[in-house]
């Protein structure tokens, strides 16, 4: 078991409310990179000099939660969601504050039939006995992360916000592992994904890479009665081709699988009919960045019990760092 | 040129979003003609320069997407049956029983099928299929598909162009290969002519997945005046009269938020004084089309949408006149024409 | 009355002129530089007496919600679409002023004995309704009115109840009016007075001004929802009107800088200003663009609570207005002294 997956994992970070998880990793990498800078929105750009092409790799730091917007006489606490929060996956769930209080999430039970069940007939309970009570700990505005804890059985692991600290390790392994690149490297750790893939585009700004690849999860189709999809748990990391935010430049999706055969990585193809990530907002920056996707598939999106596997999670790894030191070319089109 | 030939080579050609490569040659090649010069940006973009003999003077971008709507292979099946979803907006309705190309290793023929009608409940036989039920039969087994196709190639439908009568044609992506025939139409105009300013010949990738191509390309070329040349829809017995336009009476102008107010009040004068024909449209807000993002590029461009009314669009019998595409092209060549001297009057609000 | 002039002014999305010339009067006195640019958004500039080039924006768009001509029919009738967010319900029986000439008009219904039982349980669609110009057919509406004219509430400026106003498009003349206060001051640093366009069909003007300013941080001064009213739960109130500007944490577009958001709300407790964070996360702003601009700008929200909002009779409390004035004066003032305090250091 990997400690600094499970703190990462573990680790308070919802979209806009970044700084714990961002300390966290700018202690793991700082010594490792040339150059390491915080932007206006929050992002964390790093990087590792090189002679060549400007690549950036993104992965986001953020994750779903709750925002405390109202706290009625009771002390009990009405929110809104941060990112795609589903009434059902948040229904009885555990949340924690930045502080460490922790909340239960319960609804008004007289309504009709659980299809009414919606965030606004929701609250968290912290066991206040009144609002002013309830004020001594927690104000409006106060976000909390869903709890989730860590396990790994064999080769699977299953934790809250997978999406995207499984992004971040990756990242931070290959930051770590490379020593010396013929590309100019540009790890950048985005902020307020979930919110609209934000942080990607002022970073992307700043940065202004010649190609870029986001590191993200994906759905896959491998569960009982899941939509139908490619993507299965184990096979590899997923290469994108499309997803609802980007086509995957077919330059840069190409050298991503020449890379995986050279090295004799195990890969697969992922069409996501839905959602998006950083180099949705990446690619479209300026005049345009070339840029991919490397995901990797995950289970029960945006849920306390996202589970992925260690083996694609490391081979990754393999493919990112494979990558970084790839020669890339100077035109994207062939 | 012979562009009504150009428009059925373009429009039988393949070029799903994301995928335009596979044709844009033909699309460098007939700019080539008539601009001093012509690239491919990162994204795909083609733009063809047509530089006038003034040296420092305005920008005018004539815009037109060279994508098309189309399928996606999303999995294979233990026997060769395909599964596909859908790029840019498809009425899975118009899906059944059509004919496509999947573009694998080599094209393949294939069919898109669904469980057989007497198999179906009555209930189910009242509602139409959806794409997640079809699936496309190649008529080869698994291993032989698995060989030649992988998860990601993309399909198109396997409409080649015809032509009704009346100058009317008929065909798969004249969305928005029509709207690129009008920039050729106007370069042809202007083949010759001194004219005041440069023209900007773009062929935008990626529209119907959500104007990415005009996004990038015009925060590349930064011009001073941003047309964007589209389809929109043409008259149906079926459609409602308020949302759709005559087809054989020329251009459709597009007034709203979107649009620059005095230069659309230049391009009807124009139209007027030229006497070319035209129809007015009403878009309170978003347009939906590459006039959209090219407005809020930077600091801002005054915009242009014209637009050829097409019948059935995005379905694989798109029709519109060709006539349409001939006065649209004079109705831009002729607008260029008096962009004369100083525009900053014209621009400013 | 400044405000009642605002209010009154149509400036219906994407036909900002009356609003515009009214605040150009306004503020040309007072700015170094004032241009307009290519989609109409004013960007006026306050030098600053550094010149270490900081530069703040405020921003308040000058557009509102409205309707636009789309057809007529035989009889001589107008045919329109909504520009921007309209519950169709509200329009019913309604006085509208038609295209640059101000021409009255009136939404129609049929009476109710017209109407099959089951016709008045449903709500009119748009595509159902129709102005009323008294003209004689559509010869004679064509002479008056063309395809694509703005049109907008009829609907005065009124001072009612316990310090209330009545008007149109409180969202967002309430900010316009503040912001051209703000503008009469100078600071250290450069201030940039935004009025942007087109916010209600898509945050449009602010997007490109942003580009051109590229500021340092900034602030929108908004008008927002305010749904104390009967039907509506506590926790779905979102501001309550006599409470005191509201400052904005996150809504659908932009998650607000913390460090400015706080900054506002304590500076408001400090000086005894009623205040209120904005307790839903619905809706958005032009901070939504702005804070996406270049490489990131700190941007925070602060907005005037506003009843019946994107109708003709929006309401808002003086007290909330005066308040939100004072309180984005106050920030100027503390940004002013911590920005020379960092150069004398």
């Amino acid at each position: 078991m990997s400690s600094l997956l499970v703190q990462l994992t573990q680790s308070y970070g919802p979209s806009g409310n970044e700084e714990v998880i961002r300390d966290l990793i700018i202690n793991e990498i700082k010594q490792f990179v040339d150059e390491l800078n915080v932007d206006p929105l929050g992002n964390i750009i790093a990087r590792k000099k090189g002679p060549g092409k400007k690549l950036m790799f993104a992965a986001h730091m953020d994750e779903i939660g709750v925002i405390i917007t109202y706290i009625d006489k009771k002390g009990y606490l009405r929110f809104s969601n941060i990112g795609g929060v589903s009434q059902y996956s948040a229904l009885f769930q555990k949340v924690r504050f930045k502080n460490g209080v922790i909340g239960c999430i319960g609804y008004e039970e007289d309504i009709e039939s659980m299809k009414d069940l919606k965030l606004d007939k929701m609250y968290i309970d912290i066991g206040a006995k009144d609002r002013e009570d309830a004020e001594k700990i927690v104000s409006i505005g106060d976000a909390a992360c869903f709890e989730g804890p860590f396990n790994q059985q064999a080769n699977r692991i299953s934790s809250k916000a997978l999406d995207d600290r499984i992004g971040c390790y990756i990242l931070i392994e290959v930051i770590k592992q490379l020593k010396n690149s013929p590309n100019d490297l540009y790890f950048v750790f985005t902020v307020q994904e979930e919110l609209g893939l934000r942080g990607a585009r002022t970073s992307a700004f700043s940065v202004h890479p010649d190609y870029a690849v986001a590191v993200d999860v994906t759905a896959t189709g491998d569960t009982p009665g899941a939509k139908k999809m490619a993507v299965k748990l184990g096979k590899g990391p997923a290469i994108k081709v499309k997803d609802n935010s980007i086509i995957a430049h077919p330059y840069v999706r190409n050298i991503m699988i020449e890379t995986a055969r050279e090295a004799g990585i195990p890969y697969q193809l992922e069409v996501l009919e839905y959602g998006g990530t950083d180099s949705g907002a990446i690619h479209l920056t300026k005049g345009g960045i070339p840029s991919g996707v490397l995901s990797i598939a995950t289970r029960y999106l945006h849920s306390p019990v996202e589970m992925a596997d260690m083996d694609d999670i490391n081979n990754g790894i393999k493919l990112l760092r494979a990558l970084a030191v790839k020669e890339m070319g100077a035109e994207g089109i062939s | 040129m012979n562009t009504r030939e150009l428009l059925t080579i373009l429009s039988n050609s393949t070029g799903v979003s994301g995928h335009e490569y596979a044709f844009s040659s033909v699309i460098k090649q007939a700019f080539e003609e008539f601009c001093t010069s012509v690239y491919q940006d990162a994204t795909g973009n083609i733009i063809g320069i047509r530089k006038c003999k003034k040296e420092k003077t305005y920008k005018v971008m004539l815009a037109a997407h060279m994508d098309e709507i189309g399928l996606m292979v999303k999995d294979i099946d233990d026997r060769g049956f395909i599964s596909f979803t859908n790029i840019g907006g498809v009425d899975s309705r118009i899906l059944l029983a059509q004919e496509v190309i999947v573009h694998g290793k080599e094209d393949l023929f294939g069919i898109i099928g669904a469980k057989p009608p007497h198999l179906q409940t009555e209930e189910e036989s009242k509602k139409a299929v959806e794409i997640k039920d079809m699936a496309i039969d190649v008529g080869m087994d698994a291993k032989k598909v698995k060989e030649l196709v992988s998860i990601g190639d993309i399909i198109t439908f396997r409409s080649p162009t015809s032509c009704l009568l009346n100058n009317y044609l008929s065909g798969k992506s004249f969305d928005d290969r029509a709207g690129i025939i009008c920039i050729i139409e106007c370069l042809k105009e202007l083949k010759n002519t001194d004219i005041d300013v440069d023209v900007y010949a773009v062929a935008t990738v990626q529209e119907e997945v959500g104007l990415r191509g005009a996004i990038v390309s015009t925060y590349n070329i930064e011009p001073d005046i941003g047309i964007a040349i589209d389809v929109c829809h043409g008259e149906t017995p079926d459609a409602p009269k308020e949302d759709t336009h005559s087809t054989g009476k020329g251009p459709v102008v597009t007034i709203g938020p979107n649009i620059h107010p005095k230069l659309v009040k230049k391009m009807f004068s124009i139209a007027d004084e030229y006497n070319i024909p035209y129809q007015k449209d009403v878009e309170p807000g978003n347009t939906g089309t590459d006039a959209w993002a090219i407005q809020v590029t930077r600091s801002g461009i005054p915009t242009l949408l014209l637009s050829i009314p097409l019948r059935y669009m995005h379905t694989t019998v798109e029709t519109l006149n060709f006539n349409d595409i001939v006065n649209t092209g004079k109705l831009l060549a002729f607008f260029i024409k008096n962009l004369k001297g100083d525009l900053e009057e014209l621009l400013c609000y | 009355m400044l405000l009642k002039e605002l209010t009154e002014a149509n400036g219906v999305s994407g036909n900002e002129k009356e609003v515009r010339d009214i605040i150009l009067r306004e503020i040309s006195g007072y700015c170094e530089k004032i241009s307009i640019d290519r989609m109409g958004n004013i960007i006026a500039l306050r030098k600053g007496t550094s010149d270490n080039g900081k530069k703040v924006m405020l921003s308040a768009h000058m557009d509102e919600v409205g309707l636009i001509v789309t057809g007529f029919t035989d009889t001589g009738f107008i045919k329109f679409k909504p520009v921007g967010g309209i519950d169709p319900r509200i329009l019913v029986s309604k006085k509208v002023l038609v295209g640059k000439q101000r021409l009255p008009g009136v939404i129609g219904l049929k009476a109710i004995h017209l109407q099959e039982p089951n016709e008045r349980k449903q709500a009119v669609k748009i595509k159902n309704m129709y102005i009323d110009i008294g003209a004689k057919n559509k010869e004679d509406a064509e002479k008056k009115v063309s395809l694509g004219d703005y049109i907008a509430f009829d609907s005065c400026y009124m001072p009612f109840g316990n310090n209330l106003v009545k008007a149109k498009a409180l969202d967002d003349r309430a900010g316009c009016a503040i912001l051209i206060e703000m503008i009469k001051e100078r600071y250290s640093f450069d201030l940039y007075a935004c009025f942007t366009v087109q916010e209600e069909v898509g945050l449009r003007g602010a997007k490109v001004a942003a580009y051109t300013v590229q500021p340092d941080m900034a602030l929108v001064v908004e008008g927002t929802t305010c749904s104390d009213v009967p039907g509506a739960k506590e926790h779905e109130y979102a501001t309550t009107l006599g409470d005191g500007p509201a400052i904005s944490i996150m809504d659908r577009t932009s998650y607000s800088n913390k460090e400015l958001s706080r900054l506002l709300y304590s500076l408001a407790k400090e000086n005894n200003i009623k205040v209120q964070y904005k307790k839903t996360t619905l809706g958005g702003n032009d901070a939504g663009v702005i804070h996406l601009t270049g490489k990131g700008i700190p941007t925070a929200t602060i907005s005037v609570p506003c009843r019946y909002i994107h109708s003709p009779v929006s309401v808002m409390s003086m007290e909330d207005f005066e308040g939100c004035k004072k309180l984005v004066k106050l920030f100027l003032e503390y940004i002013n002294k911590t920005k020379q305090e960092e150069e004398n250091e």
